[in-house]
């Protein structure tokens, strides 16, 4: 049981300050192996910067980051790089490499980062797009494929460096709603092949199914935290639950 | 009446000659021209503080002052400092000097139209901010300067005939030679004329092959 609960990943009091605001206010997170968290809020609670916060694309302004009982001394450039190989992550708007095929979008970081040779990182990156059921997509350009299979790119050149945890940024948000289904279900896979992953979405019935915990951010604070059963339940009164049942109205609204 | 004679006994064989002193200027001042402006495009967007500013002071001043005073300067006031130039390597180095300049121009605002979010997903791939340069950033923004650069390289082709005024004997000085020993200048200027616009059709030529070879679908010269 120990394995189990042991913290890949560990957040402590992560702040930060941008244009004089704050934005994050001592965050702190822990991630055990396998376990799938869930970030929600209101656009503009804090949730993109806190991702970002943890593989420091956004440098925190204080905080400390561990992975695998490790912590990351974030200053340093070189384990800053080395860390960030473990710690994948997949954005809102794909971010693919508009010069690359899909199989070289994902064979340049095993290439350049890994120092891997051009046919293994190329086999490799075709084994993780066959993954992601794009295996005859791997010659196409980005600007030829659609959101969702753009989407599942980004998640074989996530998974190709062999991460110990993923971090996504509402990967689903930027897709036109019949394309949101393809993505989610290669997260789905993911989470029960026993990825460990720290997810920020509005898709609600996927956090539902299948989050081990759901935080709610506001305003830079992660103001409620708990398993989808505890904060979701009938009559729980949860800030969560009320912004559920929004979320849900508005989806009502603007499929009637 | 077109004198033939003349042409093929007298014009021909001097302009061929000036011809190949012009395409040994051309041809590496357009390629080293291309490269450095690269890179110094990419100094001046990625660079420290200071290296940004001296590029930006550089690319000023070349932009500034005419090529053929940037000419004179580096054929008849470096050997003040001590630097000395035979004709051909004056003319050379400040066309490279020059092009390099207008070349990084270019490549800045390619740099510049970059997506940032790009950038950050290369970084979360553990790429160093030079691997993400280099990989990521500077293959498409080459691309996207494309177009630019290469009217840069057919101006090149045209100023290159300057070099006549530090006494390198390519195709202008040749044809400006023959014309005054034959005071035919008409003819001789005619067909000067005709070999600059047969290396810019060349050019231009090559030009598309390269934009074409390495067009993307979907990622145009936006
Ligand atoms: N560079 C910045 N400068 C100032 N404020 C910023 C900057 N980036 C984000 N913010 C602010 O930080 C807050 C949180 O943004 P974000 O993390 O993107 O929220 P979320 O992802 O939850 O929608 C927002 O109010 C946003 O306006
Ligand atoms: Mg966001």
């Amino acid at each position: 049981m120990m394995q189990n609960t042991e913290n890949v990943l560990r957040i402590h009091e992560i702040s930060k300050n941008l244009g004089g605001k704050a934005i994050l206010k001592s965050c702190s997170l822990d991630v055990a192996r396998g376990e799938l968290k869930v970030l929600i809020g209101p656009s503009g609670a804090g949730k993109s910067t806190l991702l970002q916060c943890i593989n420091c694309l956004i440098q925190p302004d204080s905080g400390e980051i561990w992975l695998n009982g490790q912590q990351l001394r974030r200053h340093d450039k070189k384990e800053l790089c080395a860390f960030r190989t473990q710690v994948g992550m997949i954005f809102q708007d794909f971010n693919l490499f508009d010069h690359l095929t899909a199989e070289a979008n994902v064979a340049v970081a095993l290439r350049k980062v890994k120092g891997m040779n051009r046919h293994d990182a190329l086999q490799r990156a075709r084994e993780e797009l066959g993954r992601v059921g794009l295996a005859r997509r791997a010659a196409l350009y980005p600007a030829q494929l659609s959101g969702g299979q753009k989407q599942r790119v980004a998640i074989a050149r996530a998974l190709a460096m062999d991460p110990t945890v993923i971090l996504l940024d509402e990967p689903t948000s930027a897709l036109d709603p019949e394309l949101v289904g393809e993505v989610l279900a290669v997260i789905r896979d993911l989470a029960r092949g026993g990825m460990t992953m720290v997810m920020a979405t509005h898709q609600m019935d996927f956090a539902r199914a299948l989050a081990t915990e759901i935080l709610f951010m506001e305003q830079g604070v992660i103001i409620e935290r708990g398993t989808p059963d505890a904060l979701l339940a009938a009559g729980a009164g949860t800030r969560t639950q009320a912004f559920f049942t929004r979320l849900q109205d508005m989806g009502d609204e603007s499929a009637s | 009446m077109i004198d033939t004679a003349f042409y093929m006994q007298e014009v021909l064989p001097a302009l061929n000659k000036g011809l190949l002193i012009s395409l040994a200027l051309i041809v590496p001042a357009g390629i080293i021209g291309f490269v450095c402006g690269v890179a110094l495009g990419v100094i001046r967007v990625f660079g420290g503080a200071l290296p940004r500013k001296l590029g930006d002071w550089y690319t000023s001043l070349i932009r500034g002052v005419p090529l053929a005073v940037q000419l004179m300067m580096v054929y008849y006031a470096l050997p003040h400092c001590g630097i000395y130039f035979d004709p051909y390597g004056a003319a050379l180095l400040s066309f490279i000097l020059c092009s390099a300049a207008y070349h990084s121009e270019y490549i800045r605002g390619a740099l510049l139209s970059i997506s940032q979010g790009q950038v950050r997903a290369a970084q979360a791939l553990g790429m160093t901010m030079a691997q993400t340069v280099l990989w990521i950033i500077v293959p498409q923004a080459a691309r996207r300067a494309l177009p630019g650069c290469g009217n840069e390289i057919i101006y090149l082709i045209k100023y290159s005939s300057l070099a006549y005024l530090v006494t390198c004997m390519e195709l202008m000085g040749e044809g400006k030679v023959l014309a005054s020993d034959t005071f035919r200048y008409m003819e001789v200027f005619l067909a000067v004329g005709a070999y600059y616009l047969a290396m810019v059709t060349v050019a231009t030529w090559i030009l598309r092959w390269l934009e074409q070879h390495y067009a993307i679908p979907g990622f145009g010269s936006r």
